[in-house]
């Protein structure tokens, strides 16, 4: 037994250290919010990786997922907690913030996932080049009906969830997006894996190498692809939640094709169908545009030289198919997940 | 009631009538086969049977369930299995999850049972585990549990195909040419293997072939097809001497 609480007791430490640092402001403002923007990275990456990486499509949409969660949390919390003209008077005393926030990233979670449905019924009957259009088109739907519905700020953009982060400082001062964000990883990772490593989720990547004889010898197809969309991108709405309360200010131009390509650029820098991978690209690529910032626009060539790169000579990704455990066999003593 | 029973199936592709009032009646425990030149249907006829296409017409029955509107997947759940002309295995999975992933429809377990790790989810993963494990010892593969598919000979890959369809229990298996592509040793442990899964796993075979050899020495009736439309059926003894046949296999001039 002993070995089993390594990873969590580790983890705790972590975010117990984190905190610590940000109290005694080690950190900065600024690291934090590297941090935090690193964290909602790697939920993205990891969350793409479920469909380009084990499914094996190619979803281009995934900003849009984010936007949906970024919105109906925003919105979520904005209704329970703060006055506004639209949403009327709070349901619930600002003192309940830090209990009642993660039902408000549940809320963006669960309309990601069925805004994931867009993409998800398609994907009976369409595969491939195809399908990649259709989630390149859901992208865009989404983004163009946020820009056009005129209570939540249109094309302007909405805001006011600043009063929810700063009512849970109310109720204790500690860095509380850096701990949802946290929390939210490892959340990300631990249902991902759980998932892909049963026999239930390898339906997934049966239907990666060869969807006929997948359905042929007794998977569910459909069901297993409304499955791995509809998590997905609920985890992108996760990430999208988090955004939303961690700028305090969510805007339609925020979630543009320019956002999926960065969630793709991490996918396929960290190796498809390696979550290991996906973190590790995630804090790579976090830390690759802090140090690209003073490029400003130019940073835009850069990034996207680096996916050509990466195409040329590693086409499989920094870790490719495999996880850090198989690259490190002894980190297996650390940890024991079937 | 027969086990398989198909009546006066018709697919049409366009113009082309691939299958052409197709009708058999397979009981349990047969061993049959299908057989006919290229092009004949008899593929067409099996992704019929497994549910990959819908017939224009006739009827298809598994055990008195009529499969119209099914998908393979629930086909494959009432007891019929296949493996295919061209080895289809999961390449970069080895061969135990293999044969533990098409166990998928009698998983026993919910995504979240998955997620949250209860009890069911750990005793059924342990099942699966275990059926696999005792088929692949059962056919003498057990040392090849951890290998992937690619890095195998094909022979074996068409035994693993076979395991692989046989982890779904069926009643009915299908073999889609087991022969094909294999040298003649092999072949003649092919004919070993098929008649051994016969009697110790007490279902019945269906299969479409070329090689005379592996369909004389094994199969009790055989039917053979060209263009669509059933020319003759018999014992292998009525087959090997009948007009139609060899006139089909050979064209007229060799009559």
């Amino acid at each position: 037994m002993g070995t089993r609480i390594t990873v969590p007791a580790a983890l705790c430490a972590l975010l117990a250290i984190l905190v610590a640092m940000t109290q005694k402001d080690i950190l900065g403002q600024y690291g934090v919010t590297v941090l935090c923007t690193m964290g909602i990275y790697i939920i993205l990456s990891a969350s793409l990786n479920l469909v380009n990486g084990y499914m094996g499509e190619f979803s281009c949409g995934h900003a849009g997922f984010m936007a949906v969660g970024a919105y109906a949390s925003s919105i979520a919390g904005v209704f329970l907690f703060v006055p506004d003209k639209v949403f009327g008077h709070p349901w619930l005393p600002m003192s309940c913030a830090p209990f009642a926030f993660p039902l408000i990233l549940a809320v963006g979670f669960v309309a990601a996932a069925l805004a994931g449905l867009v993409v998800a019924i398609p994907s009976f009957k369409t595969r491939g080049d195809y399908l990649a259009v259709i989630t390149l088109a859901a992208g865009y739907i989404i983004k163009s009906a946020i820009e056009n519905v005129e209570s939540v700020g249109g094309p302007r953009g909405f805001m006011g969830m600043s009063k929810v982060v700063q009512g849970m400082d109310t109720v204790m001062e500690l860095p509380w997006m850096l701990i949802w964000i946290f929390l939210g990883v490892v959340f990300t990772i631990w249902i991902l894996r759980r998932f892909v490593y049963s026999t239930y989720g390898k339906g997934i990547m049966a239907i990666h190498q060869d969807e006929v004889a997948a359905e042929i010898m007794s998977v569910n197809t459909n069901k297993m692809k409304l499955i791995a969309f509809m998590l997905s991108s609920g985890l992108a709405g996760l990430a999208g939640g988090l955004y939303a309360f961690l700028i305090s200010f969510v805007n339609p131009a925020s979630f543009t094709i320019l956002r999926s390509t960065e969630c793709l650029v991490m996918v396929y820098l960290g190796g498809m169908g390696s979550l290991s991978g996906s973190v590790l690209a995630a804090i790579a690529f976090t830390i690759m545009l802090e140090f690209l910032k003073p490029l400003e626009q130019l940073k835009w060539v850069a990034i996207p030289l680096v996916l050509i790169l990466l195409m040329q000579f590693r086409p499989e990704g920094i870790m490719g198919n495999r996880e850090l455990s198989d690259v490190f066999p002894k980190l297996k003593r650390f940890y024991r997940f079937k | 009631m027969a086990l398989l029973e198909i009546k006066e199936l018709t697919q049409r592709f366009g113009g082309l009538i691939a299958v052409n009032d197709f009708s058999v009646s397979l009981e349990g425990r047969e061993l049959n086969a299908l057989i006919g030149p290229n092009g004949a249907g008899k593929t067409t006829v099996f992704n019929l049977v497994s549910g990959f296409y819908q017939p224009s017409s006739g009827s298809i029955t598994i055990n008195g369930v009529n499969t119209r509107g099914m998908k393979p997947h629930q086909v494959t759940a009432l007891g019929v299995a296949r493996t295919f002309q061209n080895i289809r295995l999961w390449n970069d999975m080895t061969v135990l999850d293999n044969i533990r992933v098409s166990q998928h429809y009698r998983l026993g377990y919910s995504l979240m049972d998955s997620i949250l790790r209860t009890r069911r989810y750990a005793d059924r993963e342990a099942a699966i585990e275990r059926t696999a494990m005792e088929l692949l010892e059962f056919l003498g593969m057990k040392d090849l549990a951890g290998e992937y598919p690619p890095n195998l000979s094909y022979g074996i890959q068409r035994k693993v195909e076979i395991a692989r369809a046989l982890s779904t229990k069926p009643k009915l298996l299908l073999l889609d040419e087991p022969a094909a592509g294999l040298p003649s040793t092999d072949v003649v442990e092919l004919i070993k293997l098929i008649g051994w899964i016969h009697k110790e796993f007490d279902l019945a075979i269906w299969m479409i072939e070329h090689q005379m050899t592996v369909v004389m020495s094994l199969c009790q009736g055989i039917k053979v097809i060209d263009f669509g439309a059933t020319i003759a059926e018999g014992s292998p003894e009525d087959i090997r001497n009948n007009p139609t046949v060899i006139k089909a296999y050979l064209g007229d001039e060799a009559i």
